[in-house]
């Protein structure tokens, strides 16, 4: 199947915006009504949003869809605000309930998981990296998937957690899901969790040891991609076990 | 084009010369990155350059080999299928006409190879006549690991995936074959000015 959904011509739909979820203060989730004719996706693929002005000026973006593809008939994104961002403040302020939404896919066939590759499963995100994440945590508990999974998710701070109800509701099944939280300017008192960037010792006792041959999805601002990837290289994982996703040209 | 975005004014647009950007594509001014796994770090020592497949007899540089032919400065500008393009990015390089100089090969389709198993497939001749470098600087510095360094392919007329990173040599084919991104749904050639951003386009 993923072959088939990623090789057919990708038109331009439009979905509907039937609900809008705030996540953070600079977060929103928009979920988009589907047609019929949505080849379904796979966990980790994403679409490319089209946005047209009165004047015939387009502006195209890519965002992660963060729907399980259990999740039939609508398909969830989540948009996280970029100050001057052209498009993101848009989706995130200006979007509502209704508006139609261009857009096409399902795009991305590598950075996808599908409980075959099996596990372990140790995926890293930084900000707004979660959300392709999110697809493949929440594929897993649709499918009831015992995957060992461990999340590690770096924020800013606690009120910029995404998804951060759901993951720990998702935690506390015990069905082999275990999340670690960092974050990395502001703690709430008594937290507890990792208060740093990710790094080689955080990797060492969240990741998994490479001979219990685990797959890793990293997504984030490239610096966290780059320094978490190349930890996990110099921790022994085999490169091609490690998938990359990289959101913004630059920190965030 | 019927469908509108309530609202949608978009950013202010002079900040493109017009012809300039192909369609769908933003101007930015940073350096993005993409790609699929973690960044290789191959010692210099250890680099080489290959040209393999259809021809008589396979060409193999080393770094410094490679570094003593003859370079070009390029300035071009750039287009990734994730949108952003780049106006007048300077390279420095060796043109891949000066690799293949001397090489008779029936070969029609290029597979460009890397380190980390990466491959993109191109016809030769979007390689040749001054269109193709392998570049090692940017910016007039060496190029760093990110961005592709030590050495990454430049293929400016087409989308910059087909720019392959990590770029260890050439692989001389006779028929077409799929690289990494194509086989995951991406265009077979990829020119910006035509927007073949994915199978089909
Ligand atoms: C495969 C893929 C999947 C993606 N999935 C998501 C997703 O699920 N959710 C999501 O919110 N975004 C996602 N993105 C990023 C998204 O495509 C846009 O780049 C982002 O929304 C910014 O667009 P913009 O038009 O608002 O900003 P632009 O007008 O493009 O940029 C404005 C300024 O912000 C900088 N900038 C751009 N992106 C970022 C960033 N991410 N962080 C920090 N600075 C940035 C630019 O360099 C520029 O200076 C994804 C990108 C890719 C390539």
């Amino acid at each position: 199947m993923a072959r088939a959904a990623v090789q057919r011509r990708l038109t331009w739909r439009r979905g509907r915006v039937t609900r809008r979820v705030d996540e953070t203060p600079r977060v929103r989730t928009l979920v988009l009504a589907l047609e019929e004719d949505w080849p379904g996706h796979l966990a980790g693929q994403h679409v490319d949003v089209r946005l047209t002005a009165e004047d015939g000026y387009q502006a195209q973006r890519s965002y992660s869809i963060a729907s399980a593809p259990e999740d039939v008939g609508q398909l969830a994104i989540t948009v996280e605000r970029i100050g001057d961002g052209e498009v993101s403040p848009y989706l995130v302020d200006e979007l509502t309930e209704g508006d139609q939404l261009e857009f096409r896919g399902p795009i991305g066939g590598y950075f996808v998981w599908d409980e075959t590759p099996g596990g372990p499963l140790l995926l890293v995100a930084g900000g707004s990296g979660i959300c392709p994440l999110m697809a493949m945590i929440r594929h897993r508990a649709a499918r009831g998937s015992r995957v060992p999974t461990r999340l590690l998710y770096s924020s800013r701070s606690l009120e910029d957690v995404i998804y951060r109800e759901e993951v720990d509701l998702l935690a506390a099944r015990s069905d082999g899901l275990e999340v670690f939280h960092t974050l990395t300017r502001d703690r709430p008192a008594g937290w507890t969790g990792y208060a740093r960037r990710i790094d080689l010792e955080m990797l060492t006792e969240v990741g998994w040891r490479p001979d219990e041959g685990p797959l890793g999805f990293v997504c984030g601002p490239t610096p966290l991609v780059e320094a978490v990837a190349e930890a996990l290289v110099q921790l022994g994982w085999s490169p091609d076990r490690v998938k990359t996703e990289r959101f913004g040209p630059t920190g965030g | 084009m019927d469908f509108i975005s309530r609202g949608f004014r978009g950013r202010p647009r002079e900040q493109a010369p017009a012809g300039r950007l192909p369609p769908g594509q933003y101007m930015v001014r940073d350096f993005p990155v993409l790609s699929a796994g973690p960044t290789p770090h191959t010692p210099l020592s250890r680099w080489t350059f290959s040209i393999t497949g259809e021809i008589d007899e396979p060409r193999q540089w080393t770094w410094e080999q490679f570094r003593a032919l003859p370079t070009e400065t390029i300035t071009k500008d750039i287009h990734c299928v994730t949108k952003w393009s780049k106006f007048d990015t300077v390279w420095e390089g060796v043109s891949v006409d000066t690799l293949l100089d001397g090489v008779d090969t029936t070969a029609e389709y290029v597979l460009a190879f890397s380190d980390g198993g990466y491959t993109t497939n191109i016809p030769l001749q979007d390689l040749t006549e001054g269109k193709a470098w392998v570049a090692f600087a940017f910016g007039g510095e060496p190029l760093e690991p990110e961005h592709g360094g030590p050495a990454r392919l430049l293929v400016p007329h087409l989308y910059f995936w087909k720019s392959a990173k990590w770029v260890r040599g050439l692989r001389l084919m006779s028929e077409n074959s799929p690289g990494f991104w194509e086989t995951y749904g991406y265009h077979d050639y990829g020119d910006p000015w035509r927007e073949q951003r994915y199978s089909g386009d």
